[in-house]
C-alpha cells in the first residue's frame, strides 16, 4: 500500500524560548515491510544538528532552535510504501541484543497485578502462542478509551484504570511480556485509520516481542491484530518516552501548549 | 583476624623499601611530629582540599585526613604492579568495545550474556559506537590489596570516573614542602606529570571532526559536589575551563560552552558526573545537571565523553569476576594481577556457600561504591550479620562475596606514636592513544585500629604513596 | 572566559560591597536615631528600611521597627539576603565555586571573613556592640578589596570584578542618599534648617566622607556642597561621577580585549556624559529624590545589559 502521511506538531510557549533542543526519531524504519517512497521532516527556526542510525536500528536526527520563538511548528510529510509481513520486522538491520529489553523502566515496572496478567497466560514461555495470548489479555484488560489517560500513565496505573490508549497498551504488553522473559519494546509509528476515520490513532503505538526464530515480531493490542501494510515504524525504545517521536527541551519558565494533527491516507499506486 | 603483612617490618627486620624511613623516624622527636602534622593540617585547610561526605551533612569543609608517612614500592615491584595494571586497563576497554559491537566475548560463552546485556549499566543508547581510538574509559582507577611480599590481588576495577587523584598530587606536594631532605636521601619516582598526561590523552580522543587544537573540559555537578575542590583543581593544572551543564549548550551539531566573548565550540567533556545525568533527552529527564542534546552530538561524531557513556558495564562488580577471562579473550595473555576469589550469590551454588560462611566474609552490593551498603562479617554483631542475610535472600543478584582478606599494613602516625594500620592502593592508569601511569597512587589508609575500610567516606585517610627508581 | 566564572566574579564584588553598605545604613541609622527628634519627623529607622525597599519584609518579620532588630535585619538575618552575613556567605561562596580564578591572598580574605563571622554568630548578642559590627565589616570587606588590588592578574576577570564594584557602590550611594529624602518628608521646611545640616553631616560620616569634605569645601555645609561632593565630584571616591567612570573603564577595558564594543559600553558612556553636564542647582530643581530614582534606574539598566552581554552566555 503507498501510504501518504502529512504529521504537524505545534508547540506554543506563553514566553518566547530560546535555546530549543529536539531529538527526533521520525524516519521511518529500513525493512522488507516498508520503503520510504518520499520523506521530508522541517521545523521552523531550526538547525539540523548530529544524525545517525543508533544500535536499535532507528534513524535519529537532532535539531537546535536558537529563538527566541514562542512557536515552534514540526512538519513531516512523506511517501511510504508498504507491505504486509503479518508483524514481522524482517530485514532490519539493528545491533542491540534483544536481552537488552527485559530491563523495566519507571512506565514498565512490574507490580504484582501485572505480574498476575503475565502468568495467567498458560502457553509455553518464549512460544508464539504466548505472545498472542498475552497480546489478548491486555486488550481484554484494558478498554481502549481516548482520554482516560495521559504521557504519563504508567503500565500499572492503566491496568488498574481499566482503559487507556495504544500507548497504555503497548506499555502493559512489554511489561508482561518482559515478565515471562520475552525481550519486549515499545514502538512508535502511524497508522492508517479506518473506515470511521479514528484520526486521533493515526499517531500510534504498538509493542514488538523477540521470538527465538521469527526475530521481533509486531503486536498490537489496541487493534488486536499485528501490523501490516497500514502500519509505518519509526522508532522503539523500552517505553513510551524512550521511543517518543520528538524529544525536546526548552529554556522557559511559562507554560508549553502542545497541538498534534496527523493524517494517514492511502492513495491510489 | 589472621596476621596480616607488615610492609615496613618482616620477620623483625626492616624491609629495604623502608630502611631510611627507619631512620628517619627514630630522629624525629614527638613535638616535631606534632607539629609537622598540625602544619600540614593548616596547609590542606588553606589550599581549600575538603571532602563532604555524601548523606551526613556536618561540615561540608572537613578535611580527608593526612597520614605523613609514607607508603613504598621498590622499583621491582611497581614494574610488576604497572604491567598488570596496564594489561588490565586494555583488556576493559577491549571488552568495551566489543560488548558494544559484536559482542565476540559473549557469542564465545566466556561471560553469560544476560550478565553484560541485562546489566543495569548496559547502555543501549550507545551500541554500534566506536568512541575515538576505541576508548570507552580514559582514566582507569584500579584498587588494589597487599597480602603478601608478593601477593597483590585487584579489589574492584573503576572505569567511570575514579576519583582521589587529586590527592595523591597534593599529598606529595605536602611531603615535598614539608620534609624536602628525604626526597633528597630517598630517589622517588615524580608523580608531578598527572596533570600533562591526562590533558594529552584527553586531547588524544578528540572527535575526527576536530581539526585543531581541541577545546577540553571538565564537566562537573556543580559546588556542592563532594569531588568538586579535584574537579577545579585538576581544571587549573590543565588549564582547561570548569563547566556545569548550564554553561554548555548544543547548537546544529557541535556542543558550545557560553564564554563572555560568545559560544565557544567543546570537542571533549571529562565528566565527572553519571551517564544518568549528562542528557536529559536520552536519559534522566529530570536531570538538571547535563546537557540536552548532548547524546546526539556525541553519537553523530562531534564531541567526545570520557568516560564514554557505558563504560560502567565494565567495573560492575559481577562482571568483574570475569576480567581475568577478558585478559585471555582479548589479549592472548594471562593476568599479571589476580582478582580476589568472588562469590557471585545470583549463583545459587555460591549463595549457599555465602550464607553458611556469612560471618567469615565481605559482602558487596554489585553498583555499590564508597563502602556503603556492605558487610564485612568479621567485624559485624550477630545481629548485624542476620540482618544482612535477608537482604541477601531477597535480591541474590545484587550481592558478592569475597573472603576477609589480610590486608597489608603500614607504619601510620597515631595519636600514642606509629602503629601498622591497613592500607590499601589506588593507581590511576590514563588510557587514550597510549596507555599511560604515573609511578604510584593514592594510598588509602583505616586509621581506626583493626579496621579494614579504607573508604575517606568512612574515616579513612591518605598517604603519599613512594615509587623508588632503580 | 566562562561567562558563569566572570559572573562569580562580579557577584563577589557586588557582596562584598553590599554588605559594607548594609554596615553603613546601620551606622547612618543609628547616628541618625542619636539626633533630638522634632515632631512631624518620621521613624528613622522606618526611613532607612524604605530606602532599600525592605520595609514589607522587614514588617513580615519584625513588626515594628526598633534598633535591635534592625541590626538583626541588616546583619545577622539570612533570611534577608543584603545583610551582613547573606553578603559575605554569597560572597565567600562565589568565590568558592571560582576558587582557581582567584590569588590565595583573595582567597584567604573571603574565607577568613567568613569563618570569623560564624564566631560573630555564635557570640552573644550582648557582648556585640553596633560599631563593633560596622568596624568588623568595613575592614574585612576592604581586606578583600585590598587583595584584590594587589594580587590578582589584570585580565578580563578582574575587569568584571571591578564592574560588580563600581556598579554596586554607585547604586549604595545614590540609596543612602535617599535615606535623607525619606527622613525629612513631608516636612519641606526643615530643608535648610540646622537638622538639616546635622543628617547631611551624619551622612558624610557614614560614608567615611565627612573630613575628606571638609578639606575639599570648607566653610558651611550645604546641601548644595553635599550633593556637589556625592553626586558630581569625582575626587569623592564613593560619589556616582566615580561609580560610573570606573565602571566605564572597566568596560572600555573589557571592549579593547575582546575586540567588540556592545551596547553596555554605550549606555556607560552615556551615563557618565550625564553626570558631567548635571550641577546641583539643576538636581534640585529635578528634585533629589527625583534625580537619585532616576540614577538607581539607569545604573539597574546598565548592570542588565553587563548580565545580558557578558555574564549570561545567551549572547550569540
Amino acid at each position: 500500500m503507498l501510504l501518504l502521511i502529512d504529521h504537524v506538531t505545534r508547540y506554543r510557549y506563553g514566553h518566547p524560548v530560546r535555546g530549543v533542543v529536539q531529538s527526533h526519531r521520525l524516519t521511518p524504519s529500513r525493512f522488507d515491510g516498508q520503503q520510504v517512497v518520499e520523506w521530508n521532516v522541517t521545523v521552523s527556526g531550526g538547525t539540523p544538528g548530529g544524525a545517525f542510525r543508533d544500535g536499535a536500528g532507528d534513524w535519529v536526527q537532532g535539531w537546535t532552535i536558537k529563538g527566541p520563538v514562542d512557536e515552534i511548528e514540526v512538519r513531516v510529510q512523506g511517501k511510504v510504501s508498504t507491505t504486509d509481513l503479518a508483524g514481522v520486522l524482517r530485514g532490519h538491520r539493528e545491533s542491540t541484543p534483544p536481552l537488552a529489553y527485559l530491563r523495566q523502566t519507571p512506565a514498565t515496572s512490574l507490580t504484582p497485578e501485572l505480574l498476575d496478567l503475565a502468568t495467567r497466560a498458560t502457553e509455553a514461555d518464549g512460544s508464539l502462542a504466548l505472545a498472542h495470548a498475552l497480546a489478548l489479555a491486555v486488550s481484554q484488560a484494558v478498554a481502549y478509551r481516548p482520554g482516560s489517560t495521559n504521557a504519563k500513565t504508567t503500565a500499572a496505573e492503566a491496568l488498574a484504570q481499566g482503559e487507556g490508549v495504544c500507548q497504555d497498551h503497548a506499555q502493559v504488553l512489554c511489561t508482561i511480556a518482559r515478565a515471562r522473559g520475552m525481550p519486549a519494546r515499545y514502538v512508535s509509528g502511524y497508522l492508517l485509520a479506518d473506515a470511521e476515520g479514528q484520526a486521533h490513532e493515526a499517531a500510534h503505538a504498538w509493542a514488538e516481542l523477540h521470538l527465538e526464530g521469527l526475530g521481533w515480531v509486531g503486536f498490537d493490542p489496541a487493534n488486536e491484530c499485528c501490523p501490516d501494510d497500514r502500519y509505518v515504524r519509526l522508532g522503539s525504545g523500552l517505553d513510551a518516552q524512550e521511543a517518543a517521536p520528538i524529544r525536546g527541551s526548552a529554556r522557559t519558565v511559562g507554560e508549553e501548549r502542545l497541538d498534534v494533527t496527523v493524517a494517514v491516507l492511502a492513495t491510489q499506486q | 583476624m589472621t596476621t596480616h603483612f607488615n610492609e615496613m617490618y618482616l620477620n623483625g627486620e626492616v624491609r629495604s623499601p623502608y630502611a631510611r624511613l627507619e631512620d628517619w623516624t627514630r630522629s624525629m622527636p614527638a613535638e616535631l611530629r606534632i607539629q609537622k602534622q598540625a602544619e600540614a593540617e593548616a596547609l590542606f585547610r588553606r589550599i581549600g582540599i575538603t571532602f563532604a561526605v555524601y548523606g551526613e551533612g556536618g561540615d561540608p569543609d572537613r578535611l580527608i585526613p593526612f597520614d605523613m608517612f609514607p607508603r613504598v614500592f621498590t622499583a621491582s615491584e611497581w614494574a610488576r604492579l604497572e604491567r598488570g595494571i596496564k594489561q588490565r586497563a586494555r583488556a576493559l576497554n577491549a571488552f568495551l568495545v566489543d560488548v558494544y559491537g559484536r559482542g565476540e566475548i559473549v557469542r564465545a560463552g566466556r561471560i553469560p550474556a544476560a550478565l553484560v546485556y541485562q546489566n543495569e549499566a548496559y547502555e543501549k543508547t550507545v551500541v554500534g559506537f566506536i568512541p575515538p581510538k576505541g576508548v570507552y574509559s580514559h582514566i582507569v582507577g584500579v584498587d588494589i590489596v597487599r597480602t603478601g611480599p608478593n601477593d597483590f590481588f585487584v579489589l574492584e576495577d573503576n572505569c567511570r570516573t575514579p576519583s582521589g587523584v587529586s590527592y595523591m598530587l597534593e599529598s606529595r606536594e605536602m611531603m615535598m614542602r614539608m620534609f624536602p631532605d628525604l626526597f633528597r636521601e630517598n630517589r622517588i619516582e615524580p608523580v608531578d606529570r598527572y596533570h600533562e598526561l591526562l590533558r594529552r590523552t584527553l586531547n588524544s580522543v578528540a572527535p575526527v571532526k576536530c581539526d585543531r587544537e581541541p577545546t577540553v573540559v571538565i564537566l562537573t555537578p556543580g559546588h556542592y559536589n563532594s569531588a568538586y575542590y579535584e574537579h577545579s583543581f585538576l581544571a587549573d593544572l590543565m588549564g582547561v575551563e570548569l563547566v556545569e551543564g548550564a554553561d554548555l549548550f548544543v547548537d546544529g551539531a557541535f556542543v558550545y560552552m557560553r564564554t563572555t566573548e560568545g559560544p565557544k565550540r567543546v570537542d571533549v567533556i571529562y565528566r565527572r558526573l553519571d551517564d544518568a545525568f549528562i542528557d536529559p533527552l536520552c536519559y534522566r529527564p529530570d536531570s538538571m545537571l547535563g546537557v540536552p542534546g548532548l547524546m546526539d552530538v556525541y553519537r553523530s561524531g562531534g564531541v567526545s565523553i570520557c568516560s564514554a557513556p557505558g563504560a560502567g558495564v565494565a567495573d560492575d562488580k559481577a562482571v568483574y569476576t570475569y576480567v581475568p577471562e577478558m585478559v585471555r579473550f582479548y589479549l592472548g595473555e594471562e593476568p599479571i594481577l589476580n582478582n580476589v576469589p568472588t562469590w557471585q550469590c545470583g549463583k545459587a551454588d555460591d549463595l549457599k556457600y555465602v550464607l553458611e560462611h556469612l560471618a567469615e566474609l565481605v559482602v558487596k552490593e554489585v553498583h555499590g561504591s564508597g563502602g556503603y551498603g556492605m558487610l564485612v562479617g568479621p567485624k559485624c554483631t550477630k545481629a548485624e550479620v542476620e540482618a544482612f542475610r535477608l537482604k541477601i535472600v531477597a535480591d541474590p543478584g545484587n550481592y558478592i562475596a569475597q573472603p576477609t582478606l589480610a590486608l597489608s599494613a603500614t607504619p601510620t602516625f597515631v595519636e600514642e606514636g606509629i602503629a601498622p594500620r591497613h592500607v590499601d592502593l589506588r593507581p590511576y592508569c590514563l588510557v587514550g592513544e597510549r596507555i599511560e601511569l604515573v609511578p604510584g597512587g593514592l594510598t588509602r589508609v583505616a586509621l581506626k585500629e583493626g579496621s579494614l575500610v579504607v573508604n575517606s567516606s568512612q574515616g579513612g585517610g591518605v598517604k603519599d604513596t613512594w615509587v623508588l627508581a632503580e | 572566559m566562562l561567562s558563569r566564572t566572570a559572573a562569580n566574579l562580579y557577584w563577589i564584588a557586588r557582596y562584598m560591597e553590599r554588605a559594607e553598605t548594609a554596615a553603613r545604613l546601620l551606622e547612618v541609622g543609628a547616628r541618625i536615631s542619636l539626633l533630638p527628634t522634632a515632631q512631624g519627623y518620621r521613624n528613622e529607622w522606618d526611613s532607612l528600611l524604605r530606602s532599600i525597599g525592605a520595609t514589607g519584609a522587614f514588617a513580615a518579620k519584625y513588626g515594628e521597627p526598633g534598633q535591635r532588630d534592625i541590626e538583626s535585619f541588616l546583619f545577622f538575618d539570612r533570611d534577608n539576603p543584603s545583610s551582613v552575613a547573606s553578603c559575605i556567605t554569597s560572597a565567600r561562596e562565589n568565590g568558592r565555586i571560582v576558587r582557581t580564578a582567584l590569588t590565595t591572598q583573595v582567597w584567604d580574605a573571603l574565607n577568613t571573613a567568613f569563618q570569623e563571622l560564624r564566631n560573630i554568630e555564635a557570640t552573644p548578642r550582648s557582648e556585640l556592640e553596633l560599631s563593633r559590627l560596622t568596624d568588623w565589616t568595613m575592614r574585612h570587606a576592604a581586606m578583600v578589596r585590598g587583595a584584590i588590588d594587589a594580587t590578582l592578574l589584570r585580565n578580563d576577570g578582574y575587569n568584571f570584578l571591578n564592574l560588580g564594584y563600581y556598579l554596586e557602590r554607585g547604586d549604595a550611594t545614590a540609596r543612602l542618599m535617599d535615606v535623607k529624602y525619606y527622613v525629612l518628608l513631608p516636612r519641606a521646611d526643615y530643608v535648610g534648617s540646622g537638622l538639616d545640616n546635622d543628617q547631611w553631616i551624619m551622612l558624610l560620616r557614614a560614608l567615611s566622607a565627612h573630613r575628606a569634605f571638609h578639606w575639599a569645601y570648607g566653610g558651611e555645609v550645604t546641601a548644595g556642597k553635599i550633593a556637589h561632593f556625592l553626586i558630581l565630584n569625582p575626587q569623592c571616591p564613593r560619589s556616582l561621577i566615580t561609580c560610573v567612570a570606573g565602571a566605564n573603564n572597566h568596560l572600555s577595558r573589557i571592549a579593547k580585549l575582546y575586540g567588540r564594543q556592545s551596547e553596555a559600553q554605550d549606555k556607560a558612556a552615556a551615563l557618565q556624559a550625564m553626570l558631567e553636564s548635571e550641577t546641583p542647582e539643576r538636581i534640585f530643581e529635578e528634585g533629589l529624590h527625583e534625580f537619585l530614582s532616576r540614577f538607581i534606574r539607569e545604573t539597574a539598566s546598565l548592570a542588565g545589559t553587563v548580565v545580558d552581554t557578558y555574564l549570561s552566555g545567551d549572547m550569540l
